[in-house]
């Protein structure tokens, strides 16, 4: 209980950080960002967004900044963002953002279970078979797969399948000619339009899941329990599943529930890349854009994301992992 | 106030594939000289500097690791005497196929990509280095701090990391470049330091706790040093082949992360590095026209993040050898059933 506690106590706490350094940002940044805005876009904001930029940024310093910190709280908290200046001029953050929500969870939430089973089994089975072919190959390969920034793998793949070869879609998330509904060919069309970033997530993601599984299973399986169950003569694949596999998930499991949090944010350069049109994406319009209201929300979302899934794991290992509940 | 009392349970998001902070204490603990303050921190660091340089020669990964990581250091220490051409001149014609004047053929804009891409090396290197010294200086004095000091300075310290540990790096470096509007190698060497220390303050952290209760701490305690002292004299450098792993993690996110940001427009497009070369092949359309102008800097990328990582991951076999390659255990396992 003690260890829940101090979990929520510190979410709390890094969700208030996260807020602030929100706040803070771009009052600390030199030169004032607000005023770039007015100058680039002169003639190109609402009065409407420019009254909204004064209190985001509180350039007209009427205001004392604690005043300006709990207005921008209570804006939060009333989940009210404000509206975009540049990027859609004038439609509600919220309402831009929540658009963009879906495709994102779309692509990175399936590509990454999927990336999470068959990183794990492939880890297993690599432990199991040590210093079998599978065990000697996969490591250094993907020692130097999770070194490739994504967004050249993408772009590599685009070359490849897209520009060379022809058998991909590889821009935007469906075929712009469509009008979306919920029919076959609709759908099919942006199930095409995800196999490529998809691909690139799931092979620039996999590595870290088949490296922990492994290493966590050969100390597992170094363990008496396992001599134990050999001398016993089970069958192997129930040593490998319910004495090793099972012993060794743990960090796994809570990694997975932690990437979670990531999927959110997780794919910034990869959606940039097959502008695929999801949160990632939409943070780096924002940010060509110096649509500085859109860029608070979205990095607020993103953070928040990622603070509740490392809460969530937290607890998924004390509810798993009787030895983490005892306090210190 | 529980929460400041005790250090948070690990349970950040711990990359897992970086298995350091079991790593190193085989390495590390060379015999503490306690008795000769004053040479004991130097002997010792000396001594370990020895064993890492050995183990780097025995072990292939390591050795592979470090001659990408020289062959870069020298192209970056002299990039006039092998690029052919100025990198920013923008007087060829535009888009040439490779030829024994381009080696590389030539970018939209008519500039030599040869020549771009050797003197892309040096700012590269700069950061992965700022970074790699910054960020590891800065986590090991928190880290090491928070462990010898304990109680109260611990609570605190361990928060600090903590709560940066938590919050999604990517996305804020984009948000605080985006606010400084084309960030120069300096500047992002400064933000992605500032921001990228907490993940090895915590691996420092966790291996100077283990120390503690050493005997030669004990006797510097009873000779009555002050922490100070005991801290970088006593307690750093046994940590010397752990604070290499620090290094080559730190170094090796300095990469990616720079070259990230410059991909996508962040840095200063007007620097020539690997990462501003591929923004600009993007913007321009370089699938069709050049391939090779998005491959080989992509390829330098994945070269030095691999140099980072080989030695990381020897680094990890030297200090974990649970994880060693087989080959020997096999051995033993026939010895013993035969």
């Amino acid at each position: 209980m003690r260890f829940v506690l101090r979990r929520l106590g510190f979410f709390l706490l890094t969700l208030w950080v996260a807020l602030t350094l929100n706040f803070l940002l771009p009052r600390l940044m030199p030169g004032n960002p607000a005023l770039a805005v007015i100058g680039s876009y002169k003639g190109g904001v609402s009065p409407q967004a420019l009254k909204a930029l004064e209190a985001q940024f509180g350039f007209t310093t009427h205001e004392s900044l604690i005043h300006q910190y709990f207005t921008y709280l209570g804006n939060v908290f009333t989940l009210n963002f404000g509206i975009s200046l540049t990027t859609q001029p004038g439609a509600s953050v919220a309402r831009i953002v929540l658009d963009a929500v879906p495709w994102t969870l779309g692509l990175v939430g399936i590509t990454t279970v999927l990336a999470f089973i068959l990183g794990t089994g492939i880890g297993i089975l690599g432990a199991w078979r040590r210093g079998g072919r599978l065990d000697s190959i996969m490591p250094p390969i993907f020692v130097i797969m999770t070194v490739i920034p994504y967004f050249w793998i993408g772009l590599v793949l685009i070359l490849v399948f897209g520009v060379k070869l022809h058998w991909l879609p590889y821009f935007f998330t469906y075929d712009y000619t469509l009008t979306p509904g919920f029919n076959w060919t609709f759908i099919s069309n942006v199930l095409e339009h995800a196999i490529l970033p998809a691909f690139t997530l799931l092979i620039t993601t996999i590595g870290t899941w088949i490296l922990t599984m492994r290493n966590n299973m050969i100390t597992t399986l170094a363990e008496d329990y396992v001599r134990m169950a050999r001398a016993k003569g089970l069958a192997g694949w129930r040593i490998m599943l319910d004495y090793g596999a099972r012993n060794a998930i743990l960090p796994n499991l809570t990694g997975f529930a932690m990437s979670l949090g990531f999927v959110v944010g997780g794919a910034i350069l990869i959606e940039q890349v097959f502008n695929y049109q999801g949160v990632g994406w939409l943070l780096l319009q924002a940010v060509n854009n110096n649509d500085y209201p859109l860029i608070q929300a979205l990095f607020l979302l993103i953070t928040v994301a990622v603070l509740v899934a490392i809460l969530l794991s937290d607890l998924l290992t004390a509810a798993l992992d009787p030895r983490t509940r005892g306090g210190s | 106030m529980a929460t400041l009392q005790t250090p948070p349970e690990p349970g950040g998001p711990l990359e897992p594939g970086a298995t350091a902070e079991a790593a190193a204490p085989t390495l590390l603990t060379t015999e503490p000289v306690g008795g000769l303050p004053t040479f004991g921190g130097g002997l010792s660091g000396a001594r370990s500097v020895r064993r890492m340089a050995r183990a780097v020669t025995a072990n292939r990964k390591a050795t592979v690791g470090a001659l990408i990581l020289l062959f870069f250091i020298v192209v970056a220490a002299i990039p006039g005497v092998i690029a052919p051409y100025d990198p920013n001149a923008e007087i060829f014609p535009k888009l040439l196929h490779p030829s024994a004047q381009h080696w590389l053929g030539t970018t939209a804009l008519g500039q030599d990509i040869f020549s771009q891409v050797v003197w892309g090396t040096r700012p590269v290197l700069l950061i992965a280095f700022g970074v790699g010294f910054g960020a590891t200086i800065i986590a090991m004095l928190v880290g090491v701090a928070a462990a010898y000091l304990g109680g109260w300075s611990d609570g605190v310290l361990s928060l600090i990391t903590d709560v940066l540990l938590v919050i999604p790096l990517f996305p804020l470096l984009i948000v605080i470049s985006s606010y400084l509007h084309g960030a120069g190698t300096g500047v992002m060497i400064l933000v992605i330091t500032l921001t990228g220390w907490s993940y090895t303050a915590r691996q420092l952290r966790s291996q100077a706790l283990s120390l503690r209760h050493r005997d030669f701490l004990e006797a510097a305690r009873v000779r009555g040093e002050r922490a100070r002292y005991v801290i970088v004299v006593e307690i750093i450098p046994t940590m010397t082949s752990l604070l290499v792993a620090a290094f080559l993690t730190n170094a090796l996110y300095a990469v990616l992360f720079s070259s990230s940001l410059q991909f996508i427009g962040l840095g200063n497009p007007n620097t020539t590095s690997w990462g501003t070369m591929l923004y600009w092949a993007e913007n321009n359309e370089a699938f069709q026209v050049a391939p090779l102008w998005i491959i080989v800097p992509g390829l330098c990328i994945v070269a030095l993040g691999a140099a980072f990582a080989l030695l990381n991951y020897a680094f990890d076999e030297i200090g974990n050898p649970a994880l060693r390659p087989v080959r020997s255990m096999r051995r033993k396992r026939v010895k013993r059933s035969g």
